[in-house]
């Protein structure tokens, strides 16, 4: 079979992978037009790791073939390297080296000049807003711009594919928004991007198209919209005063809603999928009026991607920053259910 | 650009990564050159007047010994920057780049290797203090100290080895060091070979570090009052500038490839 089309940045074909009797990968497909974003999304474990790490060379497949910017990661891995730049999920920065250094260091064993490579670590330093520390060991940094230096370093040789592997684990909400901008603009620029999280709203944000990945498998793929309209309609959630109401709002949300509500206690919350939007609330809201329930709060959701991981998977794909990030340690998270 | 070029370059910048780490970090260097020197000095005024009848004669002896430690003891701190680097993540940076296979291994051992000339210097200031003196040839000298660099050099190949087999920092930094103790002390590196029981006085005398140090006693000029630290018989005692070169080229022969391979097994998984 001939190598992919140029306009295929990326393409994977039925990566298989096993750590000892542990399965990471079993048969990931998947195609980046190129100058596009694709999420690779999934809870820890779930092989995301896995296939970035062959992607970019670090790790060979047990079977299948993998293609980048032209190239077969098994047969060509120096040419593969040559067209990708990576940002791992913890900063691999030097952290005695200054900002400055640590991009320099990476221009030079790119191949490029001394004098080519300083000037390009000059100029990413004041691109990625490091001017003022670019000069500092950067030990002394905070975790947001020692991302963002790792981020540069993944573009000291602007390169075709850039592979960001949960570029913004572990960073506090300020350090997310830092590097979601500094994302943006990358792809303004044409790059195409591979994007492992597992943060739904981050693969909302940025990705064009978005793979839903457990267990080693791709369980679903396509834009945000279309995985959400997979969920289906809305849902209205209503939160009462007291909890000896709840099972009034229960029986009138059964009434208003296109299946059966679920009621968490604890919130004195009840939710329930509807098909009529805003129609269903007033319909709701007047009901429970009519019956003298007091309602202390009221909303109505388009389903996010955290509603579709779960009807895809069984289980929420929530945030546990503190979890082991390691693929081959740690298995699918424990289904929850609602 | 040809592939030694290629090699050659990448080496350099990771050489010049792993000396700024250094110079950033004063106490790396303080532990590679505060060891050797707390040995002279122990050795020197704690054991010198016990061992032998002549505590100067002891002290000329004693310094061909811990040069020859010293140098050997360069294993350990490769060890733990070989782990440290792939614990960090700094490996998986560097192997995703289209940089030559070899350069992290090249460029780590020639650090440690500039670090060691640095605790030799150190070390021959501190024996001058004791009374150590080169008597031999400036040529000579030059010889013993290139010697001990290569020496230094071939143990650091060990060392990169058992890094990368250590798997975490916590274990090379045991396992670095554990394993030099006996290998340094049952030699002539701070007694005489010949005074060891049976078995001890075999693995002393073909022990590398004994003939690095014997080596380097010849070459510094220093054999001339041993007195009852002399040598046996043994064809390595008698060959130690000859025996010191092939074991640091069998070291380098044997090792270098087991690292390099090791470097592809372990940055691949």
């Amino acid at each position: 079979m001939p190598p992919p089309a140029s306009s295929i940045a990326v393409r994977a074909e039925a990566l298989v992978k096993t750590f000892g009797t542990t399965r990471a990968l079993d048969g990931v497909d998947l195609e980046i037009p190129s100058g596009t974003v694709l999420g690779l999304l999934g809870p820890n474990g779930a092989g995301k790791t896995t296939t970035v790490r062959i992607l970019t060379t670090l790790l060979k497949p047990d079977s299948g073939r993998a293609f980048v910017a032209g190239h077969d990661v098994v047969a060509d891995p120096d040419a593969v390297r040559r067209s990708i730049g990576l940002s791992g999920q913890y900063a691999a920065v030097d952290e005695h080296l200054t900002g400055y250094e640590n991009l320099y260091m990476v221009g030079r064993l790119y191949g490029m000049s001394r004098s080519d490579a300083s000037t390009r670590a000059r100029e990413l330093i004041s691109r990625f807003r490091l001017d003022d520390a670019g000069d500092r060991p950067s030990k002394t940094y905070s975790g947001g711009m020692r991302r963002r230096l790792d981020l540069a370093g993944a573009l000291v040789a602007q390169p075709a594919v850039v592979v960001l592997d949960e570029p913004t684990t572990g960073l506090d909400p300020r350090g997310r928004m830092d590097t979601w901008e500094i994302i943006g603009e990358l792809v303004a620029d044409g790059t195409t991007v591979l994007l492992t999280t597992q943060y739904l709203e981050e693969a909302d944000q940025l990705a064009d198209t978005i793979l839903v990945i457990d267990h080693g498998k791709v369980i679903a793929g396509g834009t945000a919209d279309q995985l959400k309209a997979q969920v289906g309609g809305e849902r209205l959630e209503i939160v009462v005063a007291d909890a000896a109401e709840l099972a009034a709002t229960a029986q009138v949300l059964a009434e208003v809603g296109s299946d059966a509500p679920t009621t968490e206690e604890h919130q004195r919350k009840v939710l329930v999928k509807v098909d009529t939007g805003p129609k269903a609330l007033v319909e709701a809201l007047r009901r429970l009026d009519q019956q003298n329930v007091s309602v202390l709060d009221v909303g109505l959701h388009r389903p996010t991607l955290d509603d579709v991981f779960l009807a895809l998977t069984g289980h929420l794909a929530e945030e546990k920053p503190e979890a082991e990030t390691d693929d081959k340690k740690t298995k699918g998270r424990k289904a929850k259910s609602r | 650009m040809s592939v030694i070029t290629a090699n050659a370059r990448d080496s350099g910048v990771v050489t010049w990564r792993n000396l700024m780490n250094v110079r950033r970090q004063p106490d790396l260097l303080l532990g590679a050159t505060l060891q050797p020197i707390m040995f002279v000095l122990l050795f020197s005024f704690v054991f010198a007047n016990s061992i032998g009848d002549d505590p100067a004669a002891y002290r000329e002896f004693l310094m061909g010994g811990i040069f020859a430690q010293t140098v050997a003891f360069n294993s350990a701190y490769t060890t733990i920057g070989m782990a440290a680097d792939l614990e960090k993540g700094v490996i998986d940076r560097f192997r995703s780049l289209p940089m030559a296979r070899a350069a992290v291994l090249v460029g780590r051992t020639a650090a440690d290797l500039a670090v060691s000339a640095i605790g030799l210097l150190v070390m021959s200031l501190c024996g001058l203090l004791v009374g150590w003196r080169i008597r031999g040839s400036f040529l000579d000298a030059v010889t013993g100290y290139l010697l001990l660099l290569l020496f230094s050099f071939a143990m650091s190949w060990i060392g990169a080895f058992i890094g990368l087999i250590s798997g975490s920092v916590q274990v090379a930094q045991s396992a670095g060091f554990i394993w030099m103790f006996p290998v340094s002390f049952i030699s002539s590196a701070f007694v005489s070979a010949s005074s060891m029981p049976g078995p001890l006085k075999a693995f002393a005398e073909w022990n590398p570090i004994t003939a690095i140090a014997d080596a380097a006693r010849d070459l510094f000029g220093n054999t001339a009052r041993t007195g009852v630290l002399g040598r046996s018989d043994a064809w390595p005692v008698q060959h130690a500038a000859l025996y010191a070169l092939i074991s640091c080229a069998v070291i380098l022969l044997i090792f270098a490839p087991l690292a390099v391979s090791k470097y592809r097994k372990v940055a691949s998984k």
